[in-house]
This record gives structure tokens, C-alpha cells and sequence, in this order.
């Protein structure tokens, strides 16, 4: 079973995500910003990280960054999930170490087969 | 005649439906042994003195701590206008659960002493005759009779009316 | 979180981030200055009314996004800098954060009613027809947030449907970000059928290899039924990290003849399959969720504030332990353990019920939150200006408290804002500055809340409340008050200044009913004013509906318990200090006030130790503005008791507001004092008797 760190400071999409992922079969981890977040990679590896961009403490283009700073977590894939579709923010997450970018609102379907893609 | 008769049986029997059948928790007041549904029994326990509200009516003793929750004693000596004896050794409490208009309520029922747990078939329970005044027959489900004693069955619902306590009988109690 | 977690109760929790949202939205929204934008506010409002458009699209609410998206459209312009700060435009968004806040708290009762959205929708439009230059030159509205989805780049030959040849050159550094060519060709080879040849691995130097860079590129043949979209999406994230050249393959012939099938096809096909659309995909649409009730029954709580909790529960397992080693063998030796212990306990059980109190405690700015902008409206409804100043709103209180108070404080503030400030005009006339001051205050007084409304207005008239009361007889004509007493006579039932019923605070609720509603909750409200200067109303609560801050005193046997926010003082008079009037009532004379001494034990019917007024004390209490004297044999200790309803199994009395549960385990009565005040008065006392001292 895959394990994924998905974070948002929303309750109702962490609850949503939380939702999609574990019917598609996955051990979700959940974090309210990115700060939580890392304090959680910093000792324990996860298969996938799906973050939210817009977040108090440490957002997810820095969460990114820091994580794969970590040597677990430097070939982990990280998506983003976040209602921000912008070039520049697009640009600032790659840059990061973003591994792929989708736009809420999401459709689960699309949420999990690019899950599935980029774990396969 | 036996035509009659069998009527009257299956309407007697119809009235005291409304599962009127079951077990009953009995105890002594003034010599009779009345009857409550268990299931509506929570506990019983000894007597022990209440916190009197003022203005009440004389057979509302008070309220006591049971476990948290703060319940209203009845005396059901007084409320059945008896004569009143004072408490002893066997005088127990018996906490019971009343439903008036709705709302569920915890109550203790001051009573001389407990007796037995019978249970009851529907029909060995007949309606209530007239008691000729000296118990109001809307406290009164019916009647049994067991090993020769007569059981007055009550309907618990109907020991106390919460919303009429005090309107006329308290401005007696105050004065 | 569990799996079985229910969609309803995920979009329930939308409903209240939403709300939430609004609330931010709102509150920044009255921050902002007309004309000078402040980025870090606008970016905050901007960010709220997206998270509502994107959530609401997510589950299924299309109108709340619909409407939440022209919103947005004109917040990202102003955001953007293309348009300016007006207060039009914030009044404009003010609006829509009603309407949103409407459209939003009716969720769950079934179809929304959009026709308010409608309304603003248009009005939104016809505010951004009106382009700035800076809009014009941006390259119009609306489509900033959409345009840039990758997969929707249009090529030149997005017709042909068929076979590709894909060189792709990554760049070295593409492996980082996990964007692992051989998922790329997977997903390729699920289109077609695809051959891959690897190229430049003739160069490698694989001493000095490094195996997180990739230095290979490739060339592709993919072979199927595919167009150009399903591929530009596949590449769509490492487009830019990459050479990448897509060509067709085939005659053109064939590719003709299937366009006007695939066309469509492509586009009915692409949003769906498009990982970076923006079109909203929502989720099946949630049937029922349960009512979002404006009093939400559930509590956000602080994890330091739980954190604390299981500290104290920790501690008490400790003493439980260090106390049960007592339970088989006793030892006399031991009993300064045994005093530890208890003392420890105590300390516990103290520290216990405060933790678990502040859990229900929340700041008094969600109940202020409201001001600014209803202080904003009144005012130009009225065409006053007004400042409204608010001070600790970081006082906490009890959230039932808090609910409760809001409708009261509304009242007060609307008095304040409709009859106690004066217009610009009559300000100025009057020598005051043309912006009047309104005043709000919070803070701790002992275990109470002092809530203050200050107005730097006209002030009350006393002459004229005076001559009210006497007209509508609720004063005596020969009567003579003191100026405090004129003052509270507004909080009486019957008693109106208002000529015309003002649309603002004439709603036909008067203040006795913003009196009756803090009595409820067992504080009082009282009414300071200067003429020409101001008013200020002091209401003072407890902090908890659950926990009273009690007197006991004693009746004969019975102790009973009097809040010590209705006890002004507790003096012991001789019986030389009585006066008899009309042969019933007692009073006493409390420095330029006769008060009617109220018999405990004659009103309950319960011996006393003594019925001499000189053996007992008199406890000063007071209720909706009246005073009496309490007579009780003694005063026992101050504690805080626990509120037990004696509604629950009995029913309501007079006089009582409810029972607790002492140290030793009996129940004690709390008195109401204003059910007192009513029960002697029921009970032939007379409290209408002259005020001022006539000694």
C-alpha cells in the first residue's frame, strides 16, 4: 500500500483528499501546513507528497524545497493541489521540485490516475 | 350469556393492553402492595433527607444528589394522601423514570418498604374499578392478583403531573 | 480520520470554512482604503473568495463558484493593481460577501436561490465594463486565472489524429523534480504503440557519472489513433525542462477525413483527461448535509489548550496513584503523604475544571467581528460619521455566553449609532469634532466580563425619560429619582423614547427585552450618561453559563447560594433602622435609598434561626434595577458552584435559577434574584415605594 503526505489547511479538502485517496486503496498522512509537514518527513518516508500551495507557516513551494533538501525524500514524487494556476507559481514550483501540478477544484478520478501515473 | 361474557373479556383485555404485561416491581404503602413497571425502575435506595424546595406541595420532600444529577423526592404516602408514618429502617427510595409531555424526567418515590418482582401476564391484569376516592384511578393501570394478594398496578407517568404541581395545589402548600 | 468518513460531512465542513472565509473577506474588506490597496489585505481577501470558488466547484455547489468567480474576477484586478480601490467597489464586494454568506448558510436546505447573485453578478459586470486603462492594456478580464493551462496550447497541427515522431531532449536536472522519463513513455505507450531509442549514450563518461542527472535523449515513434492534445499533455509538466519536437506521421489524406469526428471528440475528451485544467470537475453533488446552523454546535479548540488538558489528566493519574497506596494498609506515619496527596488533589481538580472550562472559552472578537461593518452602514444609513474604536476583543468568554450575547450588544450598538450620536451638523454646532466616537470594550473583572458601549453622542435626556415614565406610569408622578435610576428606567418594559419607529433600532424590541436577554444570562446591563457628552452602557456577565461564582448563606438548616454579581453588599441593620409602611412591607434605609427587606424564610416557609432583624444579616441585591435586602441567619463561604437545571427532572421555580451539589454531597438551591423580587412582590410585598429618602 502506498503511503501519501497530503497537505492542506483546509479541513474540508484534507477531509475530501483523505476520502479519494483511501478508496483508491492508499495510507494517507495528513499535515495542516507545511510546517507540520516536514516535521513529519524529517523521520518518516512516505511514497508520495500532494500539497496545497496557499499555507500559514510554511507554504508548499517552500515545503518542497525543504523537502527535497531531505536525502529521503529527494526522489519522492510531490504533486501539488492547489486552486492557484498561474505561470509564475507553476514556475516557482518546479523550480522547487515539484513533480506535478493540478488545479482544484480536482476531479478525483484525474487525482488518482495521476497518483497512480507518477507512482507507477 | 357466555357470549357476553367473552365480550366483555376481549374488551377488558383490549383496555389493559398497551403492553400492560411484564414485570413489576412491588412495594408496600399503608398495607397494599402496589406495582411499577420494572423497566421503569433505575435504582432504589435508602432514604435519606432532601433538600426542600420552597412552595412545593407537601409530598415533594425535596431534591437529592443521586450521582450528579439533581431529583425530585415524592412521598407517595402524601401524594396518595395517606396517612403519614414517620421513616424507618425499611423505608426505601426507588428511583423511577417518568415521561410527562415529552420530556423524560428521574424521580424518587418515597415508599415503606420493597417487596417482590412478579411477573405478569396481560391476562391477569384487570382495568381499575373505582377506588372509591381515596386513590385517584388515573395512577392506576389495573389490578393483579398474585398468590392470593391484590397488586395495584400504577402508571408511572401519572404519579406526578409536572405541569399542573403547583399551580393548584402549591398556593395551598404556600399559604 | 476514518474511511467511512461521510461526504455530507466533509461539505458541512466546507459550509463552515466558507463561512469562515466570508468572515476574513469581510473584515479585510472594511481594512482596506479606498485608493491605496494594501497587497498583503488584498491578497488575503483574494484568496478566501478562491478557496470558496474552488471548493465550491469541488463539491458540487456551481452557484456559490459561479458567483464566487466574478467576485473573484474583480478582487484579482484589483489585486493585480489593474483597477483601483473604490468604495463603490468595496461596497460592491461587501454585498457579494452577503449574498454569498445567504447563498452559503442555505446549503443544505436544498436549491439555492440565486436571484440576489444574479443581481450583483450584473452589477459586477457593469463594474468591469467600466475598464481602467490599465484593464484595456492587460488584455481583458476574467480569463487571467484560466488561460495558462498547458494542455490547452493550441498547435498548428491539433487537427491530425494519428501517428507521431517525438525527439525529446531532457535536461539534465529533470530527474529532481521526479519527472522520470520512463513514466513518460509508459503513459505514451498506453496511447499507442511506441518505440523508443535512446540516444547519446555513445557520450556518456561514466567515471564521473552522476546518477541524479539525465543525459540521455530519445527519439520516439508512437503509432495509433492519437492527437496532438493527448500527447501535449503527457509532456505537458516538463515541457519546458526538455527539447521537444512532436511531428506527424502519415498522408494527409486520412488525416482529413477523420477531422470532423475527432475534433469534437478531442474536445469533449480534453477537459477531463487534462491533468491541469481549470475546468471545475465537481464531485457528485452532496444531497444532504446536515443544517448549518448559525449557533454551530461544535468548538474549534486550540491543540495547546487539549495539550494542557492531558497534562492535568496526567498529573491526577499521578496523585490517584500516590493516594491509592493508602487504600489496604494505613499507616499514621504516613499522613503527611496522605495530606500531600489531597493537597495535590485539590490543586488537580482546580486546574482541571479551569482547562476544561477554557475549552469552551472563545475570544469576544467573533462576537465584535460584526461591528465594523454594521457601524459602517448605520452610519451612512443615518449620515453620521462615526469611528468605532474596539479594545479587547481578545477577552475570552463561554461560547454559550457568546452566542448569546451578540443579539444584545447589536441592540446597544444600534441605540448608540441612532440615538445617542448626533448627525455631522449638530455635532459641529455643538462644538464636537463631526466624527462621534463609538466605544468597545471587553475585559475581566474577577470571574465576570465587563462589556462596554460608549458614545461620545448627545447623551440620554433625563428630563424627558423622566416625564415617559410618568406619562406611560411606570413613575409615580410625585415620585423623585435619583439621576442613575432616571437613567436605567429605559431598560423598563413599557418604556420607549423613540417618537417615529427608525428603520435602524425601532424594531418594536425595546431595551427591556436587551435587559431581559443578559438577565438570561445571568448579568446585568446598566446606563451611565452625561447630556451633551455621551452614554455608556456596562454590561457585565459571567464568563460561563456553567459555573456561577456563589455566596452561600444560611436559613436556619437550608444554605443557599446567591450569585455574587447580583450582591451589591451584605450589612447587618438594627431594628431601629426599619420602617414599617402600609403595616406589611419592611424597609431600611441604605444611605438615600429605602430597599424592602425580603424574608428568606417567610418567602420559603422555612424556619429561621431568628426572625430578629438584629440577630441576622441583610444581603443587598439587586435585579433590573431594583434593590432588596435579603435577610439570612449567616453568610457561609464564596465558592464557585457547578449549575445543575432543576428543570431537567422538576420543573422551573420562582426564585430559583437551578441547584448544585455541595462538598458534602447535598444539594443547595441557587436563588434568582429577580424571581425573588417578583415572588415577594407576588406574595403582597410592596416594592413601588418612594426612592429618594424622605428622612
Amino acid at each position: 500500500m502506498h503511503s501519501v503526505l497530503a497537505v492542506d489547511d483546509s479541513a474540508s479538502m484534507r477531509g475530501l483528499v483523505t476520502y479519494v485517496l483511501k478508496q483508491a486503496g492508499f495510507k494517507v498522512v495528513l499535515a495542516e501546513d507545511g510546517l507540520e509537514a516536514l516535521e513529519y518527513a524529517r523521520n518518516q518516508a512516505v511514497d508520495l507528497v500532494l500539497t496545497d500551495i496557499n499555507m500559514p507557516n510554511l507554504d508548499g513551494i517552500e515545503l518542497i524545497r525543504e523537502l527535497r533538501s531531505l536525502p529521503h525524500y529527494k526522489f519522492v514524487p510531490m504533486l501539488v493541489l492547489t486552486t492557484e494556476s498561474g505561470t509564475d507559481k507553476k514556475m516557482e514550483g518546479k523550480a522547487a521540485g515539484a513533480t506535478g501540478w493540478l488545479v482544484k477544484p480536482f476531479d478525483p478520478q484525474q487525482l488518482i490516475s495521476t497518483i497512480s501515473k507518477v507512482l507507477a | 350469556m357466555t357470549a357476553l361474557r367473552k365480550q366483555v373479556d376481549e374488551l377488558t383485555s383490549q383496555a389493559a393492553e398497551g403492553d400492560a404485561a411484564g414485570q413489576y416491581l412491588t412495594f408496600l404503602l399503608a398495607g397494599e402492595e402496589y406495582g411499577v413497571e420494572i423497566l421503569r425502575v433505575q435504582e432504589i435506595k435508602g432514604w435519606d433527607s432532601a433538600t426542600p424546595i420552597p412552595n412545593t406541595p407537601e409530598h415533594v420532600l425535596g431534591v437529592l444528589n443521586l450521582r450528579g444529577a439533581v431529583v425530585p423526592i415524592i412521598d407517595l404516602r402524601k401524594r396518595f394522601e395517606l396517612e403519614s408514618i414517620p421513616y424507618g429502617p425499611t423505608t426505601v427510595v426507588i428511583v423511577v423514570k417518568m415521561i410527562n409531555d415529552g420530556h423524560e424526567r428521574t424521580v424518587g418515590l418515597v415508599v415503606d418498604a420493597v417487596s417482590e418482582v412478579y411477573k405478569l401476564e396481560t391476562g391477569e391484569i384487570q382495568p381499575a374499578p373505582d377506588m372509591g376516592g381515596s386513590i385517584n384511578t388515573e395512577f392506576v393501570r389495573g389490578l393483579a392478583t398474585v398468590e392470593e394478594k391484590m397488586l395495584i398496578l400504577l402508571e408511572v407517568d401519572e404519579i406526578v403531573n409536572f405541569s399542573t404541581i403547583d399551580i393548584d395545589e402549591s398556593e395551598e402548600a404556600a399559604v | 480520520m476514518s474511511l467511512d468518513i461521510d461526504m455530507a460531512e466533509i461539505a458541512q465542513l466546507f459550509i463552515e470554512e466558507s463561512m469562515e472565509g466570508l468572515d476574513i473577506m469581510e473584515s479585510e474588506l472594511m481594512n482596506l482604503e479606498p485608493g491605496a490597496a494594501d497587497s498583503e489585505t488584498m491578497n488575503t481577501i483574494f484568496r478566501a473568495a478562491h478557496s470558496i470558488k474552488g471548493g465550491g466547484a469541488t463539491f458540487g455547489f456551481a452557484e456559490i463558484s459561479e458567483f464566487a468567480h466574478h467576485v473573484e474576477t474583480l478582487l484579482d484586478e484589483m489585486r493585480q493593481g489593474q483597477r483601483a480601490v473604490t468604495t463603490e467597489a468595496v461596497d460592491l464586494m461587501l454585498q457579494s460577501v452577503d449574498c454569498l454568506r445567504d447563498m452559503t448558510s442555505t446549503l443544505s436546505d436544498g436549491p439555492t436561490d440565486t436571484t440576489r447573485a444574479k443581481e450583483l453578478e450584473i452589477q459586477l459586470e457593469t463594474m468591469m465594463q467600466h475598464a481602467s486603462p490599465v484593464a484595456v492594456a492587460a488584455g481583458g478580464v476574467g480569463q487571467k486565472g484560466s488561460q495558462d493551462a498547458p494542455a490547452g496550447e493550441p498547435a498548428d497541427d491539433n487537427s491530425h489524429v494519428g501517428s507521431w515522431d517525438i525527439h525529446f531532449k531532457p535536461h539534465a536536472d529533470i530527474l529532481r523534480s521526479c519527472n522520470d522519463p520512463l513514466r513518460i513513455f509508459r503513459e505514451l505507450a498506453s496511447l499507442g504503440e511506441l518505440d523508443v531509442c535512446a540516444q547519446g549514450a555513445e557520450n556518456l563518461d561514466f567515471e564521473k557519472l552522476d546518477p541524479e542527472e539525465c543525459l540521455l535523449a530519445w527519439k520516439l515513434s508512437l503509432r495509433g489513433d492519437i492527437s496532438r492534445g493527448q500527447i501535449d499533455e503527457t509532456f505537458a509538466w516538463v515541457q519546458d525542462e526538455c527539447e521537444l519536437v512532436i511531428e506527424p506521421v502519415g498522408d494527409a489524406t486520412s488525416q482529413d477525413e477523420s477531422n470532423a469526428v475527432d475534433a469534437s471528440e478531442e474536445a469533449s475528451a480534453e477537459p477531463v483527461a487534462a491533468p491541469a485544467s481549470n475546468e471545475p470537475a465537481p464531485v457528485k453533488p452532496v444531497a444532504k448535509a446536515p443544517a448549518a446552523s448559525q449557533e454551530s454546535s461544535s468548538i474549534r479548540v486550540n491543540i495547546d489548550k487539549v495539550d494542557a488538558l492531558i497534562n492535568l489528566v496526567g498529573e491526577l493519574v499521578i496523585t490517584q496513584s500516590m493516594l491509592s497506596r493508602f487504600n489496604g494498609d494505613y499507616d499514621f506515619t504516613q499522613l503527611h503523604i496522605l495530606r500531600e496527596g489531597l493537597t495535590q488533589l485539590s490543586r488537580n481538580t482546580r486546574e482541571l475544571q479551569e482547562s476544561v472550562m477554557a475549552i469552551r472559552m472563545l475570544p469576544i472578537s467573533f462576537a465584535f467581528s460584526r461591528f465594523p461593518r454594521l457601524v459602517r452602514d448605520t452610519g451612512n444609513a443615518l449620515g453620521k460619521q462615526v469611528e468605532l474604536r474596539v479594545n479587547g476583543e481578545n477577552t475570552e468568554l463561554d461560547k454559550t455566553v457568546l452566542e448569546k450575547i451578540g443579539d444584545p450588544l447589536v441592540h446597544l450598538v444600534r441605540n448608540s449609532l441612532d440615538h445617542g450620536l448626533e448627525t455631522p451638523e449638530v455635532r459641529k454646532a455643538a462644538g464636537k469634532p463631526e466624527t462621534g466616537v463609538l466605544e468597545l470594550n471587553a475585559n475581566h473583572e474577577g470571574g465576570n466580563i465587563v462589556i462596554e458601549i460608549i458614545d461620545d453622542g448627545a447623551g440620554i435626556n433625563k428630563e424627558r425619560v423622566l416625564s415617559i415614565a410618568r406619562e406611560r406610569g411606570l413613575v409615580e408622578p410625585d415620585e423623585e429619582l435619583s439621576d442613575e435610576r432616571i437613567t436605567n428606567l429605559i431598560f423598563m418594559a413599557g418604556f420607549s423614547t423613540v417618537d417615529k419607529v427608525s428603520d435602524l433600532s425601532g424594531r418594536g424590541v425595546g431595551m427591556d427585552v436587551v435587559r431581559r436577554n443578559i438577565a438570561d444570562l445571568g448579568g446585568h446591563v446598566t446606563a451611565q450618561t452625561e447630556t451633551g457628552k455621551g452614554s455608556k452602557f456596562t454590561i457585565r456577565l459571567p464568563l460561563t453559563l456553567a459555573i456561577l461564582d456563589g455566596q452561600l448563606v444560611r436559613v436556619g438548616k437550608e444554605t443557599y447560594i446567591i450569585s455574587l454579581l447580583s450582591i451589591v453588599e451584605t450589612i447587618q441593620v438594627g431594628s431601629d433602622m426599619i420602617n414599617k409602611v402600609a403595616g406589611s412591607s419592611e424597609l431600611f434605609r441604605l444611605r438615600d435609598e429605602y430597599l424592602p427587606v425580603v424574608r428568606l424564610h417567610e418567602l420559603f416557609g422555612i424556619e429561621a434561626d431568628s426572625t430578629n432583624i438584629d440577630d441576622g444579616l441583610l444581603v443587598v441585591a439587586e435585579a433590573n434595577g431594583q434593590r432588596i435586602g435579603i435577610f439570612v441567619d449567616d453568610l457561609q463561604e464564596q465558592q464557585q458552584v457547578v449549575i445543575k437545571s432543576l428543570e431537567s427532572n422538576y420543573k422551573q421555580m420562582l426564585g430559583i435559577s437551578g441547584a448544585t451539589i455541595l462538598g458534602d454531597g447535598t444539594v443547595a438551591l441557587i436563588m434568582d434574584v429577580p424571581g425573588l423580587i417578583q415572588l415577594f412582590h407576588n406574595k403582597g410585598g410592596k416594592l413601588d415605594m418612594p426612592a429618594t429618602a424622605t428622612a
